[in-house]
């Protein structure tokens, strides 16, 4: 709901979703709040606004990291869960916003407002995620965010003709590559023995992560999980 | 954490240049902390090859860089969509006969996909960090990691690591079941690092002559803002006031490196943004970066040391074409270019091919016939689909290219 001058209360934030209760947006706060890394990423705010000038998603969308730190200093429980529901995923990750001269880490805060989105599987969240998940796929099973399959011209339309040449020409093009854990790889972005994949996978599972892949897209939990225990059990 | 309490106060200490002293260094030193764990038998801490140089970071502590035995910590986006990147780094060893290992035992640090969807916890992200490190551990090599994004999530891992204890237990636990250790390496070390100590050697060996280029530098963000305190300062580039890692191998190459008033921006990236968002990474790549680079100096090249702002800065400009903007510089990294003042072969070995944004105006302006060695290319290409190669190696490879 944008804010107006009929609805703006100027001091106090509205309540912009009155679909959730005061409790659930408390206590999603103090999930962030108790985080433990919460206290080496806000000491104070003195609103200077260098993160803000820094900050390549306040250029293009009406996010401030500033605010987030502000609101989360305040303990403004609704603006909180406005941040975590409408403006956490603008963040570029970038942090920039380090320079900020009292020592905060407003990049970090949004990472833990995004845990938590996450784990308890917010529906704005899965909305944003809805085309990402075939990312996290690889990621979780591979051990690599990208590999050279994913250089399609149907899911990079705007990087140009060529994206059509690299998927054209990719079977022969990474043959032609004198890097030996490169070379003839498609599917991932290097060759990872077995062994390691395993490992992988047991960190996920035995430090709740694939708990949150169920929170966030069950069908994908499903999917991995599947794969992962049945690679487990063959050792 | 340096205690400020008035505006005034922060004003007074933002008019002064940084204090190039460790003695009043504003942070602590985390390498302190990591021993006096390991003195507690906490963790083990891999010391730094013999093989090592010396440099000064940015207030002025010293970081030791490894020549060699190192363990390769290979980057995804790198190996995934610029291979060249790869390639060049491991050339670049070749060409000096260092020791390094292109292990089989790695998996990504996995910080892309936390940071455009956090689908992960800081334990989980702990365990893949150290998982690897002690992959490294256990060949007695070193680990040199290649991509900006892993460096710095690694040190804040790092730092989470040694003020959490349940975080370290928790992490042990998992190690225990893998059957590692919990180890941590002495010092976290970014491959252009290597590149910044090695670029005289570099100059030494250099073949083409680049004294007519100008380039821009885009230092990337993960490198030198988190965990700032650890990234390469030094007082001969920019007064030591921005990270000289990058600028001093272009400069030591010949290169002329031309400011422009956004080099603090990021790229664009975002993570999430640019894999499924892309109409922010666009906008914020053409309009903050590449177009103000064209306005401001009309560089040749720009050059970064991180995959996903040789992505993002490469790819973006191709869309932006439609909407008139002033695009169109080739975008590498700085092992890219060093390995071609070199003589590496632009296909086999940097792989230029892989990359978006017309990069023949510069290789002409070099004056490399780049269609000689494309052609040339091709005719490995053909003995691949004939079944006569079943690949490119380093036998290939190796062999600087004499321009004629």
């Amino acid at each position: 709901m944008p804010t107006t001058l009929e609805n703006w209360n100027p001091g106090k934030a509205a309540n912009r979703h009155p679909e959730v209760t005061y409790e659930e947006k408390e206590r999603l706060f103090f999930e962030v709040k108790n985080d433990p890394r919460y206290e080496d990423f806000l000491y104070g705010c003195y609103e200077c606004g260098i993160c803000v000038s820094t900050c390549p998603s306040a250029r293009f969308y009406d996010y401030s990291p500033r605010v987030i730190a502000q609101a989360m200093a305040r303990e403004d429980i609704e603006r909180v869960y406005d941040i975590i529901a409408e403006d956490i995923w603008n963040c570029a990750q970038c942090f920039s916003c380090l320079r900020c001269p009292r020592g905060n880490n407003p990049g970090g805060l949004v990472t833990l407002l995004r845990e938590v989105a996450v784990k308890n599987g917010l529906q704005e969240t899965k909305d944003v995620l809805q085309g990402y998940s075939r990312v996290i796929y690889k990621v979780m099973l591979k051990g690599n965010q990208v590999s050279p399959d994913m250089l399609q011209p149907d899911f990079f339309p705007d990087w140009g003709p060529w994206v059509g040449q690299f998927s054209a020409n990719m079977p022969v093009w990474r043959k032609a590559i004198p890097v030996d854990t490169l070379r003839g790889v498609t599917d991932a972005a290097w060759k990872t023995n077995r062994k390691t994949l395993l490992e992988l996978y047991t960190i996920w599972f035995e430090t709740g992560n694939m708990d949150i892949i169920k929170e966030i897209d069950e069908g994908l939990y499903e999917l991995l999980a599947d794969v992962m225990q049945e690679e487990l059990e063959e050792g | 954490m340096n205690e400020m309490t008035t505006v005034e106060e922060i004003l007074e200490r933002k008019s002064h240049a940084v204090v190039r002293d460790a003695q009043v260094a504003p942070t602590h030193d985390i390498r302190e902390s990591l021993f006096e764990l390991e003195a507690k038998g906490e963790l083990i801490v891999q010391r730094m090859p013999e093989n090592h140089v010396e440099v000064t970071t940015k207030y002025g502590r010293t970081k030791k860089i490894p020549l060699e035995h190192t363990w390769h910590h290979k980057s995804c986006g790198q190996c995934g969509h610029i291979p060249g990147y790869t390639s060049s780094i491991f050339w670049l060893h070749r060409q000096f006969g260092l020791d390094y290992l292109d292990p089989t035992d790695q998996t990504s640090c996995t910080g892309w996909n936390y940071y455009a969807s956090a689908t992960s916890n800081a334990a989980a992200q702990a365990a893949v960090m150290v998982r690897n490190f002690a992959a490294a551990y256990e060949t007695g090599y070193f680990p040199v990691i290649h991509c900006g994004t892993s460096y710095g999530h690694y040190k804040e891992i790092r730092e989470q690591l040694v003020h959490h204890k349940e975080l370290r237990d928790e992490v042990r636990r998992i190690l225990d079941k893998l059957g590692k250790p919990l180890v941590l390496p002495e010092e976290i070390v970014h491959y252009s690092e290597w590149v910044h100590v090695m670029r005289k050697k570099f100059a030494e060996k250099q073949t083409v002559d680049m004294s007519m280029i100008t380039a821009t530098v885009h230092p990337a963000c993960h490198y030198y803002k988190i965990v700032a305190e650890d990234a390469i300062y030094d007082p001969d580039i920019y007064g030591g006031q921005r990270t000289a890692t990058v600028t001093a191998t272009l400069e030591a190459l010949g290169i002329n490196v031309a400011d422009y008033s956004t080099w603090f921006d990021c790229c664009g990236f975002g993570f999430r943004h640019v894999l499924v968002q892309r109409d922010f990474t666009r906008s914020f790549s053409v309009l903050r970066k590449i177009e103000t680079m064209k306005n401001e100096v009309n560089p040749d090249l720009t050059v970064t040391h991180d995959t996903g702002c040789v992505t993002t800065l490469d790819k973006s400009q191709f869309a932006a074409k439609a909407h008139d903007r002033k695009v169109g510089i080739p975008v590498l990294s700085d092992a890219q270019v060093a390995a071609l003042a070199m003589g590496a072969h632009p296909f086999r070995v940097v792989q230029f091919h892989w990359h978006s944004t017309d990069w023949r105006p510069f290789l002409e302006k070099l004056g490399i016939n780049w269609q000689k060695y494309w052609d040339e290319f091709q005719g490995d290409l053909e003995l691949i689909r004939a079944g006569q190669k079943s690949g490119i190696t380093w036998e290939d490879a190796d062999k600087p290219v004499v321009y004629a």
